[in-house]
C-alpha cells in the first residue's frame, strides 16, 4: 500500500514538475519569504521598518534613501530651507500613480494630513511640523514650529498615497481599530512606485508586477514579485535550499554555516543600524529586585563601571553570536549621523579582582544580588546574550536573576508609563535604531534626555538616566541648522554619556540574509530590502 | 431525536460561553497588544490613547461582555495586526484548513483501517510486525520532525514536491480550493501526511486490537461453522463490529486535526487558520485569538454531534432505544 502511494506520488509530481518548472525565457519572476507577513498595505498603518521597506516598492516618498541611505531626490527633484523655519519641495512632474492619475501637490498635502491624524502611526515624524502648503502643483512648503534640520530626513519615511483615489475609496484617514470596518488602502493600493499591487492575500502571499509608466529607470529586471510568509526558519532555509525561493531572511543564526555550505546559496551579512545594550535602573533610589536596600547601586558610576568593563562582548561575539556580531562602545551605528569612529572605542577588560575592588570602593565588597529582564523573541539570540552576561558578572561576585519572557510582556513590563513613572525592571536589555531619521539626535532624545512628561523628552530612557548638561546639548542640537556646530555637539554629547557609563553598548547585530546565486540584490543596513535593485540573472 | 439534538445545541452554547470565558482569562497573561501595533517611536499618549480606544483598560468580564455581545451579532471586530475584519480573516484561511485536515483524514483512515484490518487478521504475518513497527514511528514522531524530514526527503534532496505553501489555488466563490490544479494537489501531499500519520497510526491500533478481539467472540466461530466466506466474515461481520470505537476516535481525531494543524501548519507555511492562531499569539492579537477559540470550540462540538448521530446509523440497538422513547443516553 505504501509502496503503491510513494508510486503514484513521485508520478503526479514528476508530471506537475515538468510543468511548473519549465522555464520560459523572459520572465523574471522573483520569489521571497520573510518570517511575517507585511500587517497592512497603508503605508501609515504602522511605524515599521518591515511595512515600510515592502510598501516602498509600491508607493514612494519625496525624498528616498539610496544604498548607502543617503537621500537622494524621488518625488522631489530638489528640496531645502527658504528660512531656518520654513522648507521648501520641489515636485518632480509628469509622475503618474498606478491608475493612471497625474501626481500634483495636492497629494503631497494630503498624504501629510493623512500621516499626520487619525489611525496613522506615523504621527511622530510630524512633531516639529505646523502647516503643509501648496505653493502651486509641483511645489509645497512646509512651517516648522522650531528649525529642524532633520525634516528631510524625517520626511522620507513618509510615503506619498493619491488625493482623488482615497477620497474616491473612502479611505482618508488609516484604519481605526475601534471601528467595525475594513479600510479600503488595507489591502489595496494606488502609488507612484516601481512596482504595483496585483495580488494579496493576506498572511498567504503577496504579488506585485512591474509598473510599466514608472518615472526613474529601473535597475531590476523582474516581470513579477512573490512574496510568501514562511514562520519557520527551517522551511524557509529548506524552500531557498530546494529553490523554491529565490530570498529570504532573516537567517536563522544556526544554519548560517549550514547556507554557506550550499553552492547554490549566497548569505549576504551586513551590520544592522540597531545597537543592542544593557542599561540600569539610575532613577530609584532603592531598586526593586536586589537584595541591597535603601540604596541604589547603580547610581554609582563605579558599579556600572565595573559592570561595563566586565562583559566581554567579543565573546559574546564569538560564542553566543557565532561571529554574526559588530561589537560597539557607542549607541549608534556607522550608517547614522553621528556616529564617531574616533570615540568608539571601548574601555579594556577588568580582571575579576580589579572589578570587585571597583565594587569594594562603591561599597560592595560582597557583591549584590539584581534582578535582570530580558525580551527572548525580539533580538537575535537575546536571552542567550543575557544568560553570558549573567555568567560574565557571577564572576565579579553580582548574582544576577534573569526573566526572559515574550515581547509583549517584556515592553509591559520595563517601559515608562503613560504619566512618565518608571517601568519595572532593574537591569535590562533593550536595542534602538533611530530609523526616523538617522540621526544621533533621536538616540539623545529617546534614551538619554531625562524623562519629563511635559517636553516628552525621554521617552525610552528606561533607566531614568540624568545628565544636566547632556539634556542642554540635546535641546541645542535639535534646532542647530549648522552641520559642523551640530556634529561637534553631537561628539560632545557621546563623551558624556561614555564618560558615565550610561549603558552598555553591546554590539550591532548582523543582518543576515540568503538568496539563491542568480540573483543580485542590495543590503542596507537598516534591514530594509528594496526590490528595486533586484536581478536575476 | 429532534429533542436530543436540540438538547446537544443548548450544551453547546455553554460550552461556547466556557471557552469565551477561559480564552479571557488567559488573554491577561499574553502580554500588551499596543506594544505589538506600534514602532518603537510611538509617544506615550498615542500608546495611551489607543489602549483607552481599544477599551483594554476596561475590566476583564467587561471586555468579554462586550465582546461576547459583538459576537453574537457576528461582529468579531478588526485584528490588532493586520486591522482588516477577523470574521473574513478566519472566513479567508477556513478553506485552506479544512481541506489539509480533510486530507489528512482520508489519509488515514482509507490507509490505518486496511492496514488495522490485515494486522488483526493476520497477526503474525511479517507484513504485520513491519506495520507495527512503523506506526511506532508515527506514534513516537513529533509532527514538526516528521514534516521537517518530508521536506529535507522529497523538496530538498528529491526535488519532487514543494517545501511550503499552499502551491496554485483556484476560487470557487469565497472557497479557495487545492484540489483543482496539479500544483495544488502537490502542495497538499506532504502536509497531509505530516498531519495524518499520528491518527493513521492511532486508527491501524485500534482497528487492529480490536479485530483481534472480535476475532476471537463466538459468533465469529458460529459463522465460521455456517460455512461463510472469509470475505463475509471478515468484513460483513467482524469489521463492522468493530466500527463504533473506530468512529468515536477518527471523529474526535477529525476536531483535533483541525485544531492541532497548528503545528504543521507552521512547518509548512501553511496559510490556514493554525498559522493565523500562532501569528496571532506572537502579537498579543486578542479579537483573532477569541473569534478562532471560539471556532475550533464549535467544530469539537458540531463533530461530536455528527458522531453521536452516525451511532445511530451504525449500531441498531441505540435506534430501537429512541423508538421505545427511552432517549440515547
Amino acid at each position: 500500500m505504501i509502496v503503491q502511494f510513494r508510486r503514484f506520488a513521485a508520478a503526479a509530481a514528476l508530471l506537475s514538475a515538468g510543468l511548473a518548472f519549465a522555464p520560459t525565457v523572459d520572465a523574471k519572476t522573483f520569489r521571497w519569504a520573510n518570517a511575517g507577513d507585511v500587517s497592512s498595505m497603508d503605508p501609515y498603518s504602522r511605524n515599521e521598518t518591515f511595512l515600510l521597506t515592502f510598501n516602498s516598492n509600491i508607493y514612494e516618498p519625496l525624498i528616498r534613501r539610496d544604498k548607502d541611505l543617503k537621500l537622494e531626490a524621488a518625488l522631489a527633484t530638489k528640496w531645502g530651507t527658504v528660512n531656518p523655519t520654513t522648507w521648501f519641495f520641489d515636485l518632480r512632474t509628469g509622475v503618474k500613480f498606478h491608475d493612471g492619475a497625474a501626481f500634483s501637490a495636492d497629494d503631497v498635502v494630503f498624504s501629510y494630513k493623512r500621516a499626520d491624524s487619525g489611525g496613522s502611526n506615523m504621527k511622530a515624524y510630524f512633531a516639529s511640523v505646523k502647516e503643509v502648503r501648496k505653493v502651486s502643483d509641483s511645489r509645497i512648503e512646509i512651517d516648522t514650529k522650531y528649525p529642524d534640520p532633520l525634516l528631510a530626513d524625517k520626511l522620507a519615511a513618509i510615503l506619498i498615497m493619491s488625493k482623488a483615489w482615497a477620497e474616491k475609496n473612502n479611505t482618508v484617514t488609516a484604519a481605526d481599530m475601534t471601528k467595525n470596518e475594513e479600510n479600503f488602502a488595507t489591502r489595496n493600493t494606488n502609488g507612484t512606485g516601481p512596482f504595483m499591487l496585483k495580488e494579496r492575500r493576506a498572511g498567504e502571499r503577496t504579488v506585485l508586477v512591474p509598473n510599466p509608466a514608472w518615472w526613474d529607470k529601473p535597475v531590476h529586471n523582474l516581470t513579477e514579485v512573490i512574496f510568501t510568509p514562511v514562520a519557520n526558519p527551517a522551511t524557509r532555509v529548506a524552500a531557498i535550499k530546494a529553490g523554491d525561493i529565490h530570498m529570504m531572511y532573516e537567517v536563522p543564526p544556526a544554519d548560517t554555516d549550514n547556507l554557506k555550505r550550499d553552492a547554490n546559496v549566497a548569505v549576504i551579512e551586513g551590520p544592522e543600524t540597531r545597537i543592542v545594550y544593557l542599561g540600569f535602573d539610575q532613577e530609584r533610589d532603592e531598586l526593586l529586585e536586589s537584595n541591597i536596600k535603601g540604596k541604589n547601586p547603580f547610581k554609582d558610576k563605579r558599579v556600572r563601571e565595573a559592570f561595563h568593563r566586565s562583559i566581554d562582548v567579543d565573546a559574546i561575539k564569538r560564542t553566543v553570536m557565532r561571529g554574526q556580531s559588530f561589537p560597539t562602545n557607542l549607541m549608534v551605528a556607522p550608517g547614522i549621523n553621528g556616529y564617531n569612529k574616533a570615540l568608539d572605542n571601548r574601555p579594556s577588560l577588568l580582571a575579576p579582582d580589579a572589578a570587585k575592588k571597583l565594587l569594594a570602593d562603591a561599597g560592595y565588597p560582597n557583591g549584590f544580588e539584581v534582578g535582570m529582564d530580558c525580551p527572548n523573541d525580539r533580538y537575535v539570540n537575546d536571552e542567550k546574550i543575557c544568560q553570558a552576561v549573567v555568567s560574565m558578572l557571577a564572576r565579579i561576585g553580582v548574582k544576577v536573576n534573569l526573566r526572559a519572557q515574550t515581547r509583549n510582556l517584556y515592553f509591559a513590563k520595563i517601559l515608562r508609563k503613560s504619566d512618565f513613572k518608571p517601568g519595572e525592571t532593574s537591569f535590562y536589555m533593550l536595542g534602538w535604531s533611530p530609523a526616523a531619521t538617522y540621526d544621533k539626535h533621536n538616540v539623545l532624545e529617546a534614551l538619554f534626555q531625562t524623562p519629563n512628561a511635559q517636553s516628552k523628552k525621554g521617552q525610552f530612557n528606561v533607566s531614568g538616566y540624568s545628565n544636566a548638561k547632556l539634556d542642554e546639548l540635546a535641546n541645542k542640537i535639535e534646532s542647530e541648522t549648522d552641520r559642523a556646530k551640530r556634529d561637534g555637539m553631537l561628539a560632545e554629547a557621546t563623551k558624556l554619556y561614555t564618560a558615565d557609563f550610561a549603558y552598555i553598548p553591546l554590539h550591532q547585530q548582523a543582518v543576515v540574509w540568503a538568496a539563491r546565486k542568480d540573483i543580485e540584490l542590495v543590503q542596507l543596513a537598516d534591514n530594509s530590502f528594496p526590490l528595486r535593485f533586484v536581478r536575476v540573472k | 431525536m429532534l429533542a436530543f439534538i436540540l438538547r446537544r445545541l443548548l450544551q453547546s452554547i455553554a460550552v461556547l460561553l466556557t471557552v469565551g470565558i477561559v480564552a479571557f482569562f488567559l488573554f491577561r497573561y499574553v502580554g500588551d497588544p499596543i506594544n505589538a501595533m506600534v514602532g518603537q517611536d510611538t509617544s506615550m499618549e498615542e500608546r495611551a490613547e489607543l489602549r483607552e480606544k481599544l477599551g483594554l483598560n476596561d475590566p476583564a468580564p467587561l471586555q468579554f461582555v462586550r465582546f461576547i455581545g459583538n459576537a453574537a451579532q457576528g461582529k468579531f471586530g478588526l485584528s490588532y495586526r493586520t486591522s482588516e475584519p477577523v470574521g473574513r480573516l478566519i472566513v479567508e484561511r477556513l478553506p485552506a484548513t479544512l481541506e489539509l485536515a480533510l486530507c489528512a483524514a482520508i489519509f488515514a483512515m482509507v490507509v490505518g483501517v486496511p492496514m488495522g484490518v490485515y494486522s488483526g487478521l493476520y497477526p503474525r504475518h511479517w507484513i504485520s510486525r513491519v506495520m507495527q513497527a512503523v506506526s511506532l514511528i508515527g506514534v513516537s514522531l513529533p509532527t514538526f520532525l516528521i514534516g521537517i524530514l518530508l521536506i529535507l526527503v522529497f523538496a530538498v534532496m528529491l526535488r519532487l514536491l514543494p517545501s511550503f505553501g499552499r502551491g496554485d489555488t483556484v476560487a470557487l466563490g469565497g472557497w479557495t480550493t487545492n484540489f483543482l490544479t496539479v500544483k495544488g494537489l502537490q502542495a497538499l501531499i506532504l502536509p497531509s501526511i505530516t498531519l495524518g500519520l499520528f491518527q493513521l497510526t492511532l486508527i491501524m491500533r485500534l482497528v487492529r486490537s480490536e479485530m483481534l478481539e472480535v476475532m476471537r467472540t463466538d459468533y465469529i466461530k458460529f459463522a465460521r461453522a455456517r460455512g461463510l466466506s472469509d470475505r463475509a466474515i471478515n468484513f460483513g461481520h467482524a469489521l463492522k463490529n468493530t466500527l463504533v470505537p473506530v468512529i468515536t476516535i477518527a471523529g474526535l481525531q477529525l476536531g483535533a486535526i483541525i485544531a492541532f494543524a497548528i503545528v504543521t501548519e507552521t512547518v509548512f507555511a501553511w496559510p490556514g487558520m493554525g498559522q493565523l492562531f500562532i501569528q496571532s499569539v506572537q502579537f498579543a492579537d486578542i479579537p483573532v485569538m477569541a473569534a478562532y477559540l471560539l471556532l475550533i470550540a464549535f467544530l469539537f462540538v458540531a463533530i461530536n454531534l455528527v458522531v453521536d448521530l452516525l451511532y445511530f446509523a451504525v449500531d441498531p440497538r441505540l435506534r430501537s432505544n429512541v423508538g421505545a422513547g427511552k432517549g440515547a443516553h
